[in-house]
């Protein structure tokens, strides 16, 4: 909103100077976020572009914020009084009816009535003063509608009296199949919630929103009504809503226009077209309550005043400060009744009472303290867990990363076999769907890299994914990894090597170390967005906590990806249902290890993958082997003394007793149980 | 003229320390000049038992002195013999180490190659400044609450004294979730638009005296442009308790600012609205960029546009209407609460000019926080 200061020193008279102005009202509440310099006319050369809150309509022009102004100062507000001719003849009527069918949604009208107009352009400095508010000067009535507006905030409407057939006014709600053509040429169609200004035959204005093309004033108009009425927020809000209106009008009403003001606002109206556009003013004003709107007074107490301020305020201070703005204030011991203006619908209780004098007090006055330590931080649950996996993802080398929480339906689909959460307004069509998998926004963001020459790329991303569940939603924690290019970048000491599947493998090994495990294997029963061959999933304690491996190659063309680019997602809600492992020392070998080598060739089936391999010797129960592990792995047909169909697998045992050093003949024995084992798979030992 | 042991006549103690010192300058001498292939001939020059400098200065002024000079002569010849021994020792030793050193000297490296190193990996600046932030208040005693994002329109607006169809609703620009119109209005799911919610959560499972901070991920129906995203963070706090006021609201405030931004920092409060408290206040700290002086490098400062404050985030007295939502006794508790934008503050601490960076993961931008 566009105010000038200069307007507003119409009502106060106070000494400092604009920038302070501008200043101190925004310390105290009217908060002025800009000063400009205005166009062309001298007297209004600054203007203060304000940021009025919703709650406060009532200081959306310049009356209200000089009422603000005389608090701050201290000063007085000078009273605005129209000037009216007086009547002469009482008894003539006005001529017009005014009727309120509908009480809820309109609670007062009030109507005059001028004879006679000349429409034409406003006089210069009612022009000028609109433009200053870079407001359209339009003609003398409409002008003055508009500068009540801005002087003092409640919305009126000028009518052209012959366009109202029967001289009626009836406020009522729109029947099925009316329409009206509002001011800005748009056909209207009405629903029966919809509240309007009908004449005896047909709606003219959609109430408290926009007046009607048809009953506007024009060059032609001769005799004029002024509407200044007050609408229900609520019905107001709803309507200008359905019909995807804004208007000055409607923001006032929504938020609560003034009750009290609608005979001061016609008033004001009438003096105005009266003075510039000439015409005879007839009839007392048609004022038409529905139903009052009076507010019971509210009791103020200096203790809690203390409580919530932490500080007491001197008694000059509620006189200043409620007084100036307005309340009627009764002393009462301590305490104080206060009667509330009808301007303020936002003042409702003792608090918004003590709200008004902590701040045009001035917030700054109030001492800085701090609460007593109450202690006893409680960590959330799975706090520990989520900083040990952080911990080693960034010492994994992973960035991490945040990308956007909506994806496409394509995506919900291809990444997720979980009914997806649609949004009612998404922000495009791309982003229709919440977020069922972390991986389309990840391969979004190795792409986003790729594509700008970046060579190698780790990135990890911890969020939520969501998924409907019986009209529910189910929201989880997951991490996702992405990697693409080198696992060791290429040197002037080494040479680079590409990132593989089994990077992304001993990353999640090394995300899993730390949860206690009785059981963790792999396999490769992995979802479809993976390559086939090159990708595991992770089973701990008999639940999936993890899948990995390459990005099916046509899941990344999609992306425009070229490169193999590789992916993990950890399941936390799965994971989280592990304990951390808790470490205990284990005295450290006084005994040598013995190592034993078995070169062994197996035929190339899926029972001899390493899994079933390393089961098969575990489940033999030797106590002292203390570690299995693969040395060399050969397929068939890579050297000439393994046939095609088979492959040559080198395993190392270490064997090793806490008690004792190991005999030759006992670890010959296990040898010899591990060759067996071996056998029964199909394993011979190669010579 | 290589040195030899020269047989004396006079034995006098005089004539004794001259000989020694000639000996002594001898061996000084050799043993300087003396090298590797050399190194043996030296020491058997010098001690072999035969026919050795040592042997013959034994049979010379030794057993060749009269009676009354034996003590004198036995003493000085024992210096001798050690003072030749320790010399030649450490004159091996000198001439291996060198060798060694040399051998080693080989093998040098060009130690001003850059070293290999395992690249590490950068927390997010968002994730990080967030963490900065509950480090502060977990030390004031607040403990840290985390909630859904997709939220009831209870949590998210009754509870926090947004009624139905209130204007206020319009100021965040709310995602819905479809398919809810066939629940009541309260119970509809939505983008949670703040991290209140979780206050009104953490109420309801706990009475006072309560100190929580709830950090998280917020959406909003923003256009993604350089300052708006429809993804952002959010670390709001809440304390409630007797007698908590205004004043500790600042203080708390005022506090923190300083923990994060450095002791020199101002904050001051202006009025402001938030349907869920009363009194509400904006905070604004002294700009970090200027030092509150609105001026910088001769000119205006941009950061601040010249104003000397920056502002930061919202706060105020928990409204007692949000008491009844969650069954605290409004007449005998009081709290505060706050809530700041996360990107706000990583923006301005590490002058980040486009808030888009933060979500399209570009390791080139991450990196950099590493």
């Amino acid at each position: 909103m566009k105010l000038s200061p200069q307007w507003l020193r119409e009502f106060v008279d106070v000494k400092v100077s604009n920038a302070q102005l501008a200043e101190e009202l925004t310390l105290t509440g009217t908060a002025v976020e800009n000063t400009v310099a205005a166009g062309d006319g001298a007297d209004y050369s600054m203007i203060f572009e304000m940021e009025i809150t919703t709650n406060r309509p009532d200081d959306m022009n310049h009356y209200g914020v000089a009422r603000e102004v005389s608090a701050l100062y201290d000063v007085p507000l000078k009273p605005i009084a129209p000037k009216l001719p007086a009547l002469s003849d009482k008894s003539a009527p006005s001529g017009v009816t005014i009727a309120i069918e509908d009480g809820t949604g309109c609670a007062r009208y009030t109507g005059r009535v001028i004879r006679g107009v000349k429409i034409g352009p406003s006089p210069a400095a009612i022009a000028q003063k609109l433009n200053s508010l870079d407001h359209r000067a339009i003609n003398n009535a409409a002008d003055a509608t508009n500068y009540t507006l801005w002087e003092v905030g409640h919305p009126t409407h000028a009518f052209d009296l012959d366009k109202l057939e029967g001289a009626k006014i009836i406020v009522r709600r729109a029947r099925d199949g009316e329409t009206l053509k509002t001011l800005d040429g748009v056909e209207r169609k009405l629903t029966r919630e919809d509240l309007v200004i009908a004449d005896a035959v047909k709606p003219v204005a959609l109430a408290g929103v926009m007046g009607g093309f048809d009953s506007m004033i024009t060059e032609a108009t001769t005799n004029v009504l002024i509407e200044a009425a007050w609408f229900e927020p609520v019905v107001v809000r709803k309507m200008a809503k359905r019909h995807g209106m804004h208007t000055d009008a409607s923001h006032r009403f929504e938020r609560g226009a003034d009750f009290g003001a609608t005979l001061l606002a016609a008033d004001r109206v009438a003096e105005l077209i009266l003075a510039s556009a000439g015409g005879k003013l007839v009839g007392a004003p048609i004022d038409t309550i529905a139903r009052e709107m009076s507010r019971p007074p509210i009791l103020l107490r200096c203790s809690e005043v203390k409580r919530i301020l932490g500080k007491v305020l001197p008694n000059r201070e509620f006189q200043r400060i409620l007084g100036r703005l307005g309340f009627g204030l009764t002393a009462n011991g301590d305490d104080y009744t206060v009667e509330i203006p009808s301007w303020r619908l936002d003042v409702e209780r003792e608090i918004d009472l003590i709200e008004e004098l902590a701040r045009v007090h001035g917030y700054d006055k109030f001492e800085n303290s701090l609460p007593p330590y109450v202690g006893a931080v409680v960590e959330l649950a799975d706090a520990e867990k989520d900083a040990r996996l952080r911990c080693r993802l960034l010492a994994l080398g992973y960035n991490e990363a945040i990308s956007l929480t909506f994806i496409s339906s394509a995506d919900a689909v291809g990444f997720s076999p979980a009914i997806p959460l649609a949004l009612e307004n998404p922000m495009s069509d791309e982003a229709r769907m919440m977020r069922s998998s972390l991986l389309p926004g990840m391969l979004d963001m190795l792409a986003y890299n790729l594509n700008r020459g970046v060579q190698s790329v780790r990135l990890f991303e911890a969020g939520h994914v969501f998924k409907e569940a019986g009209g529910m939603v189910r929201e989880t924690k997951r991490i996702a990894l992405g990697a693409a290019g080198e696992a060791l970048a290429g040197g002037v000491h080494q040479a680079a090597k590409a990132y593989s599947f089994f990077d992304v493998k001993g990353d999640v090994e090394a995300l899993l170390a730390p949860f206690a495990a009785n059981s963790l294997y792999y396999d490769s029963h992995t979802a479809a967005h993976y390559h086939p061959g090159r990708s595991a999933r992770a089973v701990l304690n008999g639940a999936t906590v993890a899948q990995f491996g390459q990005v099916h190659p046509e899941m990344a063309a999609a992306r425009k990806i070229k490169q193999d680019v590789f992916v993990a997602e950890i399941f936390l809600d799965r994971l989280y249902q592990q304990n951390l492992r808790s470490v205990k020392y284990v005295a450290l070998p006084k005994y040598p290890a013995v190592e034993r080598d078995f070169s062994l060739l197996f035929p190339n089936t899926d029972a001899t993958c390493f899994e079933p391999v390393h089961a098969a010797i575990v489940r033999l129960g030797i106590a002292e082997l203390r570690q299995l592990e693969p040395v060399e792995v050969l397929a068939g047909g890579t050297v000439a003394s393994v046939p095609q169909g088979s492959k040559s697998v080198l395993l190392r045992a270490t064997f090793q007793s806490a008690e004792r050093t190991l005999r030759e003949e006992e670890v010959a024995q296990w040898a010899q149980a591990i060759v067996g084992a071996m056998a029964k798979l199909g394993g011979v030992l190669r010579s | 003229m290589a040195y030899t042991v020269p047989p004396l006549t006079d034995f006098s103690p005089e004539a004794l320390a001259a000989a020694a010192a000639e000996l002594q300058a001898a061996l000084m001498q050799e043993s300087a000049a003396v090298t590797a292939a050399e190194l043996e001939a030296f020491r058997n020059r010098w001690m072999a038992r035969k026919n050795g400098i040592l042997t013959q200065v034994n049979e010379l002024w030794l057993k060749g002195s009269p009676k009354e000079a034996k003590r004198e002569a036995g003493q000085r010849v024992n210096e001798l013999n050690k003072l030749v021994t320790a010399h030649v020792e450490a004159t091996e030793q000198r001439m291996q180490s060198a060798s060694a050193a040399g051998q080693l000297y080989g093998d040098h490296l060009d130690v001003t190659l850059p070293g290999t190193r395992q690249p590490l990996g950068a927390e997010h600046p968002v994730m990080r400044t967030m963490h900065e932030i509950a480090s502060v208040f977990r030390n004031l005693g607040y403990s840290i609450a985390e909630g859904p994002e997709v939220e009831t329109d209870f949590y998210n607006f009754e509870a926090l004294n947004f009624p139905p169809n209130h204007p206020a609703r319009d100021t965040q620009d709310t995602l819905f979730i479809a398919g809810q119109e066939g629940k009541a209005l309260r119970d509809r799911l939505l983008l949670r638009t703040h991290t209140s919610p979780v206050q009104i959560r953490s109420m309801m499972q706990q009475k006072p005296p309560i100190r929580v901070l709830c950090p998280g991920k917020v959406h909003r129906n923003d256009a993604a442009d350089a300052t708006h995203s429809p993804v952002f963070h959010q670390v709001e706090g809440l304390a409630v308790d007797e007698n908590i006021t205004f004043c500790d609201l600042k203080g708390t405030l005022d506090h923190a600012m300083k923990m994060l931004f450095g002791s020199s920092v101002k904050t001051r409060f202006y009025p402001s609205f938030f349907p869920f408290t009363e009194p509400s206040a904006d905070m604004q700290i002294s700009c970090i960029f200027c030092n509150g002086k609105g001026q910088r490098d001769g000119g205006p400062c941009r950061n601040c546009k010249s104003s000397g404050w920056i502002e930061l985030l919202g706060c105020g007295m928990v409204d007692p209407n949000v008491y009844n939502f969650v069954d605290y006794d409004a007449t005998t508790v009081s709290g505060f609460a706050f809530g700041m934008g996360v990107e706000r503050i990583a923006i301005m601490k590490y002058g980040v000019d486009d808030i888009q960076l933060f979500y399209n993961g570009d390791v080139r931008f991450l990196e950099q926080f590493a």
